[in-house]
């Protein structure tokens, strides 16, 4: 089974009142209404402010080919009318109480939220369970949102170079895995999505038993689990589809693609495939994957802006990162930008140099200390945002951890070794497993301004 | 990486509304008093996190560059943290960052902040204080990474000038401020003709206790504050008399259209309106609001968005500064329909002007103005915000305590009166990057 919490689980919560789970040391709570929705209550009662999101356990993963998207763009339409709700009406109810509120997709699942006064939250309640159950668009209004997506991708992706490297990196590394698809989705499959595609997915995955309620702020956490079985707790849930593991075949030698787009500077992007956090108490190599990352780009004092943009000055930029809390595949990443008159081939070279040197070298203990010291640093720091307190707790539930666990993380992350993170340098930074994707900067003039450039991937095998 | 069901406006959330918002909702209290050596300081006492929380405003943005040296004021702000005392840069950053505390900043028209996050313990906040007055007190702005910074800013406003939305700011600034400092940008030739000497000169010139406003929020005493603020800005430099910015002249109407291959054209249409502190602002607070500052309740994003799908970013806000700053409507949408989005936005504002907004827009407006002011103050990072700002522009502190009133008062010819004289639409500018 992939996920501590697995869907049989959930169903089995649906039919049984759960206890209510308390850690007063976190100052959070946890309870399960009889439809299989779970309630996790954050209080801080520094301001009289609340954060109120529902996330829902789906993203863009589990989209099918032909559709990709659907996700998101179902994500822009639940801001739509309801059965009861006018179109347009969620907005102005969350304006009209001082209210600020978005939402945003990502691979793994959708969420949605308002930062609101602390009175307001009955109201954001009310509204978030009607629209998960309830919402009702049309096809006229599918038609003109879907050209507001269309938009958004022209902005985020197909103008951005950087971006349409990203596109191309995880579409050169991922084969079968649905890391593969931008979550976005592609342009032609946005231009042939239908008002069916779209409310099929919402029939299919929005239930309560796929979804959890994150409340941090000025509240007490029994009024909100009140107010969660007097709201939510009508709302009946419904079975989901199987979800299949799709895993990605074992990736047998180096990936090169390039991107050509008007630019001035290249860019680089280097992926390796690494595993993902799967047991927080037993594994290993993630905390240290972390720390990794860390002593490459983490702080003011790590190595790539050290040694490679202000030492060498072979880079204008540099970067490394790691994220070990997703559903799917885990990547470690080094990017940057080749200074001028400098080549990525420069870079490249560099950014494995410093790779190889912690092969060969490990870390040292100031390194292993000064990350550590920022981490706990921002234990506290990370206290004085009531979102930032909502997303982490969000963010790892959505991969099947649990909010209980945070505190471990940081615990498990404080305990990495110097030996620890040479080990993990050796181990997972082989060719084999590496995909290359890098910027062909363009001059403005040799395009033809009256043609969009099309994002033309070439692909090197 | 995530998509968002629309872009957040972080300009527009925290500098428009810090100006002039309020924490007495909050039920916060700012201390203020001005040290011996000039600096004016602004403090709250928090006492819910053991941390802290320091921010130097210096009269030494981008508007104060030489001519002929724009890029002065970034690159001085920067090399503040290449070396200092017996400090080099790595040493520095080492140190610093073995506190656990953050050190960051940058620099706007007016201003280059300083900020540092460091816990409120006082090993770790003394260590951390005591660098961040090396940095101050003793720069060495070493040769070496002048040329490596000069180096890297040309390489980024190359860069910079092959993106759409870059380029259209950029375009936007120029022709909304010919001839005044606020519309000139760094260009690779202004940066390479910087000397160490420009750097120096610049850093003694406005580096200065009476330039700076020093705010403070987090768990230390009044006493502490006042010690730390007195640390910091004694060892400042002199100063020299501060330069005079030139006023502002409201530009001729133009359509400026640039060619690039984008497949979305970017567009900006505005001019410079309002200043910090000015009366009329609540006025046009509260109107733009219903114009296009209001997210979904806003005229521009259901005439643009909502009803033709056009972007999926539209908006316009008012950006206060020490003199006029712009007014600013600007959105992205396929190349092949930009004269219709234009077309649209121009009868949005055409319309609002002589007509808007209507008593339910003001209503809500108001309502949201006010009752949100709640979650604008309820983090130690949103507070800095407001008191860096409050502090740097010398906004009276009984600004924020009648913020809701202001708001509340606020009526629609008000608006309209304050519409036409801050816009006059004869002389707005519209820049449109990747025009056919």
């Amino acid at each position: 089974m992939k996920f501590p919490i697995s869907l049989a689980t959930l169903l089995f919560a649906a039919v049984l009142p759960a206890p209510t789970f308390a850690n007063p040391h976190l100052n959070t709570f946890e309870t399960t209404l009889p439809n299989g929705l779970r309630v996790i209550v954050k209080e801080d009662h520094r301001a009289p402010t609340v954060v109120h999101m529902v996330w829902y356990r789906v993203g863009s993963m589990d989209e099918k080919d032909g559709t990709s998207g659907v996700a998101h763009a179902l994500e822009h339409l639940m801001f739509k009318g309801t059965k009861r709700l006018p179109s347009g009406e969620f907005n102005q109810r969350v304006a009209a109480a001082g209210g600020q509120d978005n939402a945003f997709t990502s691979y793994d699942y959708t969420a949605y939220f308002q930062i609101v006064p602390k009175g307001a939250l009955p109201e954001m309640m009310q509204l978030e369970a009607d629209r998960m159950a309830n919402l009702a668009f049309t096809p006229a209004e599918f038609a003109s949102e879907i050209k507001v997506v269309m938009e958004e991708r022209r902005l985020r992706t197909d103008d951005n170079p950087q971006a349409q490297v990203f596109e191309a990196a995880r579409g050169a590394a991922f084969l079968a895995h649905p890391y593969r698809r931008p979550i976005i989705g592609w342009m032609n499959d946005l231009e042939h999505l239908t008002w069916q595609d779209a409310h099929h997915w919402y029939t299919q995955w929005y239930t309560p038993s796929n979804a959890y309620v994150v409340v941090v702020g000025d509240v007490d956490h029994r009024e909100v689990f009140r107010l969660a079985q007097k709201y939510y707790g009508v709302n009946k849930a419904h079975a989901l589809p199987e979800r299949k593991p799709q895993n990605e075949p074992e990736q047998k030698g180096w990936r090169r693609v390039s991107i050509k787009a008007p630019a001035k500077l290249p860019y680089l992007s280097m992926l390796w495939k690494v595993p993902r956090l799967r047991d927080v108490h037993k594994d290993r190599d993630p905390y240290a994957l972390e720390v990794l990352a860390a002593v490459l780009d983490g702080n003011d004092a790590s190595r790539l802006a050290k040694n490679l943009v202000r030492g060498t000055h072979i880079a204008q930029s540099a970067g490394a990162g790691y994220d070990g809390t997703v559903r799917g595949e885990a990547t470690f990443t080094m990017d940057g930008q080749p200074a001028e008159g400098r080549s990525v081939a420069e870079l490249e070279a560099a950014l494995r140099a410093e790779i190889a040197h912690i092969q060969e070298a490990g870390i040292t203990p100031e390194e292993l200390a000064r990350v550590k010291t920022q981490l706990i640093a921002g234990q506290t720091y990370k206290r004085d945002s009531l979102m930032a307190q909502a997303m982490e707790i969000g963010g790892v539930e959505a991969v099947g951890l649990s909010w209980r666990d945070i505190d471990l993380l940081v615990d498990q992350i404080k305990g990495v070794t110097v030996e620890e993170v040479q080990a993990v340098a050796k181990k997972y930074f082989k060719d084999d497993t590496l995909t290359i994707a890098v910027l062909d900067p363009q001059p403005m003039d040799a395009a033809d301004p009256k043609q969009p450039l099309s994002p033309a991937v070439k692909t090197q095998h | 990486m995530t998509m968002k069901k629309h872009p957040v406006k972080t300009i527009f959330s925290f500098l428009v509304l810090v100006c002039f918002s309020a924490l007495a909702t909050a039920g916060v209290k700012i201390e203020h008093w001005t040290t011996a050596t000039g600096a004016r300081v602004y403090f709250v006492e928090t006492r819910g996190l053991p941390m802290l929380d320091v921010q130097l405003d210096f009269a030494a943005g981008n508007a104060y560059a030489p001519p002929g040296k724009a890029g002065l004021p970034g690159l001085t702000r920067g090399l503040l943290e290449a070396g200092a005392g017996d400090l080099d840069e790595e040493k520095l950053a080492e140190r610093m960052t073995d506190t656990g505390a953050q050190l960051g900043g940058g620099v706007d028209n007016d201003r280059a902040s300083m900020t540092l996050r460091t816990l409120s313990a006082k090993p770790e906040r003394d260590a951390a204080l005591s660098l961040m007055r090396t940095v101050l007190s003793a720069p060495t702005f070493p040769q070496a990474v002048l040329t490596r910074e000069k180096e890297r800013s040309i390489a980024a406003i190359r860069e910079a000038d092959t993106q759409p939305n870059a380029i259209a700011a950029k375009r936007f600034a120029a022709a909304i401020y010919p001839d005044h400092p606020y519309g000139v940008s760094a260009t690779a030739e202004s940066v390479a003709a910087i000397t160490r000497q420009d750097v120096v000169d610049f850093y003694q010139q406005h580096y200065a206790a009476k330039n700076v406003a020093i705010s403070l929020i987090g768990d230390i005493s009044r006493s502490e504050a006042e010690a730390i603020a007195n640390q910091l800005s004694q060892v400042l430099p002199a100063g020299g008399t501060l330069a005079t910015l030139p006023s502002v002249a409201l530009p001729e109407s133009q359509m400026i259209k640039v060619a690039h291959p984008a497949a979305q054209s970017h567009v900006h249409i505005g001019l410079p309106a309002v200043r910090c502190g000015d009366a009329d602002y609540f006025s046009l607070l509260v109107g733009n609001y219903s114009l296009g500052g209001g997210g979904f309740a806003s005229r521009l994003m259901q005439e643009v968005r909502e009803k033709r799908g056009y972007a999926y970013s539209v908006s316009s806000y008012f950006y206060p500064q020490l003199l006029a700053g712009p007014f600013d409507i600007n959105l992205q949408t396929k190349r092949s329909q930009v004269n219709d989005a234009l077309k649209v936005v121009n009868d949005v504002l055409i319309t609002f002007m002589a007509q808007g907004p209507t008593a339910k827009e003001l209503v809500a407006a108001k309502k949201n103005l006010v009752d949100g002011l709640a979650l604008r103050l309820d983090s130690n990072a949103k507070l800095l915000g407001y008191l860096s700002t409050i502090g740097f522009y010398g906004l009276p502190l009984t600004y924020l305590d009648d913020f809701p009133a202001r708001v509340n008062a606020v009526t629609i010819a008000q608006v309209r009166d304050a519409f036409a004289r801050h816009v006059p639409r004869e002389h707005l500018v519209t820049v449109v990057v990747a025009a056919d």
